[in-house]
């Protein structure tokens, strides 16, 4: 009796377990199914070569980087792939995206813009890059292991982060798609981030 | 108590179906992608070896062209043979809209693309249809089903093709075979480093 008793509590526990576990692997992996909240990207980037992408970013005198130690209030980060067709077709939109925030000297410190090439290899993230004239810095994923961490997601996808004064980012934006357009999506991005745009 | 395992069952089937595919799949062809999960990485005997003389075929194709013949380019250009498992599938979708946007590569490197599965033309059709169609020929290797994947020794025991690349001389010699696992697209930075060593 008491044998059965402890079974029926242990069967009773490994089902509340795998069902929180259930329902965290949604969250992270189906972003849209837990209203596009997924907690923190916290993985860590080789520091670019390029001395202009270095000094973008804020980031220097080390080998690697997380998000949170990138200057600037946001990040939004693009995970694509070289292979993707709509990446390919909405490059030019992407490249939009970052002249946009460029041009605009309310945002130019305040928020930056990478790309994970997700499966890409360095030749394939230097050649997407050449092809379509892109100069926010990219990142090659070539195991999928950043795409693995974050919940592989589909392509195109953008992630929002509220840098935090700690070197901590905050997730607060992510979404699958295409952005369409540009303004729009930039709008809807600073307005969900909650900074303000007052010089 | 089987109500418990049932329920436990339904947790795992839940968190596996939750788990997806470990692959980056673009957006850009919905829910129309069917997704075997992990397969078997490789399923058949290799036949050809670098040096022998690529296998002739005469294909049907979804281009303009109708047919395709691989020795039509004999003493023109090099030939790049892409054999993918299946029209419709996670990583053959996301594989040739790579070497779409790559024209230029192959072009510098005097090397035309062909696309082969075992896939019929209007399955070939449709599927090339949704990527927003491709530049090279496709070809379809349907019937007698597998003819050529099988001579090249990429027919699969379940009716598709390898994921392989040959890469073939002017002189119709095969120069580079690249056999990938079938869950995994080969690296095109590979595929050019061994078109280069084509340069005379």
């Amino acid at each position: 009796m008491y044998y059965q008793h402890n079974t029926s509590r242990m069967l009773n526990l490994i089902i509340m377990a795998i069902l929180v576990m259930a329902a965290g692997s949604v969250c992270i992996i189906r972003p849209g199914i837990c209203s596009e909240r997924t907690g923190s990207l916290d993985f860590d980037l080789p520091v670019p070569e390029e001395t202009l992408q270095q000094a973008y970013l804020g980031i220097q005198g080390q080998d690697r980087f997380t998000l949170g130690q990138i200057s600037g209030q946001v990040v939004i980060v693009e995970i694509f792939s070289m292979y993707c067709p709509i990446c390919q077709r909405e490059a030019a939109d992407v490249n939009a995206l970052f002249e946009r925030i460029l041009q605009d000297p309310r945002l130019r410190e305040r928020v930056k813009l990478l790309g994970i090439g997700a499966g890409n290899s360095a030749f394939e993230v230097t050649f997407f890059k050449k092809k379509y004239d892109i100069e926010f810095p990219l990142f090659p994923d070539e195991d999928f292991r950043l795409h693995k961490h974050i919940g592989e997601v589909n392509t195109p996808h953008f992630f929002g982060l509220r840098l935090l004064e700690n070197e901590k980012a905050d997730l607060f934006f992510s979404r699958s798609g295409e952005i369409e357009d540009v303004e729009k999506f930039l709008q809807t991005l600073l307005k969900e981030s909650g900074i303000t745009l007052e010089p | 108590m089987k109500k418990r395992v049932w329920i436990i069952s339904l947790c795992v089937i839940w968190v596996l179906a939750a788990s997806g595919s470990a692959f980056a799949r673009s957006s850009a062809f919905g829910d129309k992608i069917f997704d075997f999960g992990q397969m078997v990485p490789l399923d058949s005997q290799a036949k050809l070896s670098v040096g022998e003389t690529a296998p002739d075929f005469d294909l049907p194709a979804i281009s303009a062209k109708k047919r395709v013949r691989l020795s039509e380019y004999r003493g023109k250009r090099n030939v790049m043979l892409t054999f993918i498992p299946a029209a419709w599938t996670p990583v053959c979708s996301d594989q040739w809209p790579g070497y779409n946007i790559a024209r230029e590569l192959f072009e510098n490197l005097d090397t035309v693309v062909i696309g082969i599965s075992c896939d019929n033309l209007p399955s070939q059709h449709a599927w090339i249809r949704e990527m927003g169609g491709v530049w090279f020929d496709v070809v379809s290797d349907f019937w007698p089903h597998g003819k050529i994947s099988d001579a090249y020794g990429v027919l699969r025991s379940d009716g598709m093709s390898e994921r392989a690349v040959f890469i073939i001389d002017k002189t119709g010699i095969i120069r580079f075979i690249h056999l990938e696992d079938i869950n995994v697209r080969p690296d095109l930075g590979v595929l050019i480093q061994a078109l280069e060593q084509l340069k005379p």
